[in-house]
């Protein structure tokens, strides 16, 4: 699959000198995102989100139509460089949008430092791509791991937890996830007994869950998504742990798993940015839109593939279609209020989404929301020096 | 540690390691037994975990389901799969070199792979388990166990014991163990070592598609899953020893043990653990545990 793709893209380098005489106005927009392997649905809902608000200005973005190169990232760390290269040197993409995986962004943003090439994250929660590797070319439209993880850090305080256990992958996002919310948790007087971890990507948990039971917390924080979020909550539930130490989450844990899950997540509590019952009128029309030219229900990843599109449109609008103008591009974006279904937030200094944290609820196959955790709660973009 | 927490993480250890050796089992007989190097054996087992999931509500329409009949039909399926790429692919692979059956089987698992994505798209799927063995037990006032788990274990058992029995009591078991040995000469006694073949490997397939059905209600069924197990499996045959069922088992039982004490106790390098333990093995025995014949 992968050889039939690069031997396609290849084909469309070939072709690129001639079309590029022809439309030298498109606006060329490489997706670098993961079409296989763990996290395939979650790049297909970044994909289609920011199709439907490219298709919603008619398919043309600053008066510039809009071309997709698309790169199957694999989530590969290893490969991420090379991939980002192709798009950037070879295929001359004007903005880079991606990725899911923490590692791959990382890479993708320090070509994009080196380059100058615009570069939206529509996913990818690494601090550090918004904290020491900010740029003026460099945007997210997603979140840091830090904000929904400090936010329950303050909720799980507010619920009376005086001591916490902490369970995570050991990679980068499950360890920013886990400072996140120590942060918070010791700030408001918590004590973390003990954080636990397990390797990447294994998800054999029954010797931590023992662990946990002989700790006996008030609560568990935990950062799990994908097949990881599914097993770990089940098995949770299946050791009995659930009915006595209630297991908070950052909104991954709960996101898009709800039917593998089953009764197994009722009533959990999480935090994320986005959920799915903000029943404003903004949410509803998306959500709509998005039902109809898919035939799927939108999820978070949906909402940050449609606001990378926006970041996109906003700026590019700003400068005419001219993306050489970066510094008119990036102050554009910063002083424009994004209109986002999960509601409108600013960009901060550091280009990351100053937004409102959602509490929420697992009620039947939906995260419902209970209230705003967290309002307009800003990274501290440690380490960004711009 | 308190004694009752050490004897549940026994308790886990075991566990652990039976579902090793029941992922790992079908790859003891392809890899070890026949020499195969088989990568799609990790797709194999994500085969069974998604026939676990999409042959259920099937099952459940025409013969008013059930978990059994479902891994029942799972298996004939898997046979019938098995026997059909020996003979579309594997048949022409043994008197290949080893490069060349790395290469068609890494072909197989993208083949899978995209397969799978195209039939059951990429999202995750949780299987229930059968309503008999739903229940858990109680241990010490915190926790439960599953008694599915428990069920596990013991289909574990049953199945080392079986692989056990067929390979080195019965006349079967001998002629197999022979065609490992020396292909040729078996043949030259008569033995339609083809078609024997042919039914070990379907025998290997339909193991890995087993242990991914039975599996699935505790590992639940996402994309990739095969690649998570692949190798875990090698290193538990390569422990083992090529070719021993005996070796396999120990093997799996061990990494259990080292991967569950080695998540509590020393939680920096519970990574690596179970490779380290692989490396000492293969300095002190480089031909595994157990090298057979």
């Amino acid at each position: 699959m992968n050889l039939l793709r690069n031997s396609l893209i290849a084909a469309c380098v070939i072709a690129a000198p001639m079309a590029m005489a022809q439309s030298a106005s498109k606006l060329k927009v490489g997706l670098m995102l993961p079409y296989t392997g763990t996290y395939a649905a979650l790049g297909t809902a970044i994909e289609n989100g920011f199709r439907l608000y490219v298709a919603e200005q008619g398919g043309k973005i600053g008066g510039r139509e809009v071309e997709y190169v698309k790169v199957d990232d694999e989530s590969d760390p290893s490969k991420a460089t090379d991939n980002v290269n192709k798009l950037v040197k070879r295929d001359h993409v004007d903005v880079l949008v991606g990725s899911v995986h923490s590692g791959v962004a990382m890479a993708m943003a320090k070509v994009a430092k080196d380059t100058g090439t615009l570069l939206i994250v529509p996913n990818a929660g690494a601090d550090a791509v918004t904290g020491s590797m900010c740029a003026p070319n460099i945007f997210r439209s997603s979140f840091t791991n830090w904000q929904p993880a400090y936010a329950m850090g303050e909720v799980a305080l507010k619920q009376g937890a005086k001591k916490a256990v902490t369970i995570t992958h050991k990679y980068a996002a499950g360890d920013e996830s886990v400072r996140g919310f120590r942060e918070a948790f010791e700030k408001g007087g918590g004590q973390i007994v003990k954080d636990l971890s397990v390797p990447f990507p294994s998800v054999e948990f029954q010797a931590l869950l023992t662990e946990i039971a002989a700790l006996k917390p008030d609560i568990v924080y935990t950062f799990f998504a994908g097949g990881a979020a599914v097993k770990f909550v089940k098995d949770y539930a299946a050791a009995g742990l659930k009915k006595g130490i209630p297991l908070y989450g950052a909104g991954f844990l709960t996101d898009g798993t709800l039917d593998a899950q089953g009764a197994d997540a009722a009533d959990l509590l999480t935090t994320l940015h986005y959920a799915d019952s903000l029943n404003t009128a903004r949410d509803n029309s998306f959500r709509l839109a998005y039902a109809k030219t898919y035939k799927l229900q939108p999820d978070v990843y949906a909402v940050q593939g449609y606001d990378a599109a926006q970041i996109l449109s906003i700026g590019t609008v700003a400068v005419k279609g001219d993306l050489s103008k970066k510094a008119e591009f990036a102050a554009a974006v910063e002083k424009t209020k994004i209109d986002s279904p999960r509601g409108p937030f600013m960009l901060s200094k550091a280009h990351n989404p100053v937004q409102d944290i959602y509490l929420r609820q697992v009620v039947g196959k939906e995260n419902k929301v209970l209230s705003v955790a967290s309002k307009s709660l800003a990274d501290p973009a440690r380490g960004c020096k711009m | 540690m308190d004694v009752a927490t050490f004897l549940i993480q026994c308790l886990n250890a075991l566990q652990y390691g039976l579902l090793l050796f029941l992922v790992a089992s079908g790859l003891t007989l392809i890899f070890g037994i026949m020499g195969v190097i088989n990568l799609a054996h990790g797709s194999f087992y994500m085969i069974g975990a998604y026939m676990a999931h999409a042959l259920a509500p099937i099952v459940g329409a025409t013969f008013g389901g059930g978990f059994f009949a479902t891994l029942l039909l799972g298996l004939v399926l898997a046979v019938l799969l098995g026997y059909l790429l020996e003979w579309v692919f594997f048949s022409f692979l043994y008197e290949r070199e080893h490069l060349q059956q790395v290469l068609m089987t890494y072909g197989l698992i993208l083949v899978f792979e995209e397969v799978r994505s195209l039939l059951l798209g990429d999202t995750v799927h949780g299987v229930a388990p059968p309503d008999s063995l739903a229940g858990t037990i109680a241990l010490g006032q915190m926790m439960t166990y599953p008694v599915y788990r428990l069920f596990i274990s013991g289909v574990c058992l049953g199945l080392a014991l079986c692989m056990y029995l067929v390979l080195s009591r019965t006349r079967i078991g001998m002629m197999i163990r022979a065609g490992s040995t020396n292909r040729e000469m078996v043949q030259s006694l008569g033995i339609d070592i083809k078609f024997l073949y042919r039914i070990v490997f379907a025998t290997g397939v339909a193991i890995a598609v087993f242990a991914g059905m039975i599996a699935a209600p505790v590992s639940s069924v996402y994309p990739g899953m095969g690649n998570s197990v692949l190798i875990i499996c090698f290193v538990v045959v390569v422990i083992g020893g090529i070719g021993s069922v005996r070796g396999a088992l120990l093997a799996a039982l061990l990494i259990g043990v080292v991967d569950t004490f080695g998540k509590v106790l020393l939680p920096q390098a519970s990574g690596v653990l179970v490779y380290v333990l692989m490396a000492l093995i293969l300095l002190w025995k480089p031909d595994g545990l157990f090298k057979a014949g």
